[in-house]
């Protein structure tokens, strides 16, 4: 199926919008938008950051999630009180992948699950007492700890618990850090503002902690920000940064500690990956420490060269050889990667929908192996996010914001893309339509995807996921064999 | 009253207000000198702001206190 214009693509955004009631209807409408590279601000197309409509799917996560789940939960030397009953902490526990080094459990604890595990006498009573017993107890248990973080849950907000005195009060009696973090699900309408209090958390608690103490710089340090170390993404992009000569002084949040987090003020550039999650903390740092920050991507050769110079711009000449050094080394292997998956994938039609930057970022990538993106959008994203990528995606292509699963099954249906890159919630029922299905969040379960290591994986995956001979033989369950929809059998 | 910082440099100001996410670049600010600085501002969007005049901030970006007058939308 060739590419659809811009009428059909508009056609097809009414045609979806049928279904729902008058008002919904309205609502609706203004988060799905075709692209149109011509336009500056993407308001003037899509609406974004807003509740999301009662009684349709979303798959928009909460505060805490963003908060516990994106932010903080990475710093593999902290523990993280999921301060609540016990399923949030439970259900989140260890599924982002982030890879670290260190021993689990005794100076480590990503993997591990702390909750304060409320029950019906703490909500009436209030928690703060088991809090503080609670953080003894860690400190006893687990004595290698480098801190704490109380991620709150949405019954802290509701009966009103002070975990702030609890968190001062037990932080003078352990000599660690205890960081309380308003995170509350409720909050805010996605995950998003998850980000942006577990962001101010940091700025409040953690990043003052050094001020006006030594530290012996270099004129080439930099902290890499919004990199979660998925699949070990970040080591990917590390080393590159190494090689061309600079030297990385903290990794936020990904295989991250405290103190690396603490050194941060001191570095010349914070290099952001994602700029959704940790915009906020690069402001606060350029303000408060004058430290610039900047955008980078690293997925797929050519955005990662177009970076890797880009980062290098604003060093001297040794770095600058270093960047030409580094990426002529890796592009021989690349159009290796390239000669051997460009053949097997030009042409094919990808649709995404995830958070954070891979809608927009990983566009570079599947052009690089011959792909075209024809739809993108984001769960949570705010119009900046959108702003930076009208430019990426080409024109008359689909953008839906935080997509509903009647919309982006109807858009797949009618747009039929070769691979759908989406989350889990969406994985299965793709799959069992019989579409190529990859799930982007945690790269399913494989990576790295970032830098040169991570693009060689990337194709394969995707190469793996695309031709695999098992999709034209499946038939949907609610589907006959001839196409016709199924009857209803009682269960 | 609002937070909002302003970044960029003298001639292409930015204007974010952390609270909305609302990233945009100011079309006009009511005084641009280095003893008097600040006082109505306009963004690209069409909204306008309103923040006490006083003398120009040594370096940028800044953190400041801000009066909605007219937000867009």
């Amino acid at each position: 199926m060739t590419a659809l214009t811009r009428e059909e693509t508009e056609a097809l955004i009414q045609e979806v919008l049928e279904v729902y009631p008058e008002k919904a209807k309205k609502d609706r409408e203004k988060h799905l938008a075709v692209n149109d590279q011509s336009i500056e601000q993407s308001k003037k197309c899509i609406t974004s950051n807003r509740k999301s409509l009662p009684g349709v799917m979303t798959i928009r996560g909460c505060a805490y999630a963003g908060s516990k789940g994106v932010v903080w939960g990475p710093i593999k030397d902290m523990i993280h009180i999921s301060h609540g009953p016990v399923g949030c902490g439970q259900y989140s526990r260890a599924g982002r992948r982030n890879y670290y080094v260190g021993t689990t459990g005794v100076n480590t604890f990503g993997t591990m699950n702390f909750t304060s595990d409320f029950q019906e006498k703490d909500i009436v009573f209030g928690g703060d007492k088991k809090l503080a017993k609670l953080i003894g107890e860690i400190e006893q248990l687990f004595p290698l700890n480098k801190g704490i973080s109380v991620q709150s849950e949405c019954q802290i907000g509701l009966i009103g618990d002070d975990i702030e005195a609890v968190s001062k009060k037990a932080a003078k009696e352990i000599d660690k850090p205890v960081v309380p973090v308003r995170c509350e699900g409720f909050r805010g309408v996605s995950q998003s503002l998850g980000h942006h209090i577990a962001n101010d958390a940091i700025r409040d608690w953690v990043l003052p902690r050094r001020d006006g103490k030594a530290f012996e710089g270099t004129p080439y340090d930099v902290a890499v920000i919004g990199d979660y170390n998925i699949g070990g993404d970040a080591w990917s992009s590390r080393i590159l940064l190494e090689e061309m000569g600079l030297r990385v002084v903290a990794q936020w949040s990904g295989d991250g500690t405290i103190a690396e987090m603490e050194k941060t003020p001191y570095v010349k550039v914070n290099l952001i990956h994602c700029y959704r999650s940790m915009n906020y903390i690069a402001r606060h740092m350029e303000e408060k420490y004058s430290i610039p920050w900047m955008e980078y991507n690293f997925f797929g050769p050519t955005k990662v060269a177009e970076s890797l110079r880009a980062i290098a711009a604003l060093f001297d000449d040794k770095i600058k050889e270093g960047a030409e050094r580094v990426i002529a080394k890796y592009q021989p292997l690349m159009q290796a990667v390239i000669d051997k998956y460009k053949p097997r994938l030009q042409g094919k039609r990808v649709m995404l929908y995830v958070g954070g930057l891979r809608p927009r970022h990983v566009i570079g990538a599947y052009e690089d192996l011959g792909m075209e993106v024809v739809g993108t959008g984001y769960e949570f994203g705010h119009n900046d996010d959108y702003d930076r990528t009208i430019k990426d995606m080409g024109n008359a292509t689909l953008l839906y914001d935080d997509v509903t699963g009647f919309e982006f099954e109807e858009f797949v249906k009618k747009v039929k893309p070769d691979l759908v890159g989406s989350g889990i919630k969406e994985k299965f029922i793709f799959q069992k339509m019989g579409v190529p299905f990859r799930q982007m969040h945690s790269w399913d379960y494989s990576g790295p995807y970032h830098g040169y290591d991570g693009f060689a994986i990337f194709a394969r995956d995707m190469d793996m996921t695309l031709n695999n001979p098992c999709w034209s033989k499946i038939t949907a369950p609610w589907l006959n064999k001839d196409g016709s929809l199924a009857e209803k059998k009682a269960a | 009253m609002a937070n909002i910082m302003i970044q960029g440099s003298k001639g292409a100001y930015v204007f974010y207000l952390p609270k909305r996410d609302l990233e945009d670049a100011i079309v006009s600010m009511e005084f641009d000198t280095p003893e008097k600085w600040g006082g109505e501002i306009k963004l690209n969007n069409g909204g306008t702001y309103y923040i006490e005049p006083q003398t120009a901030p040594a370096r940028l970006p800044i953190s400041l206190r801000a009066k909605r007058l007219d937000a867009a939308e």
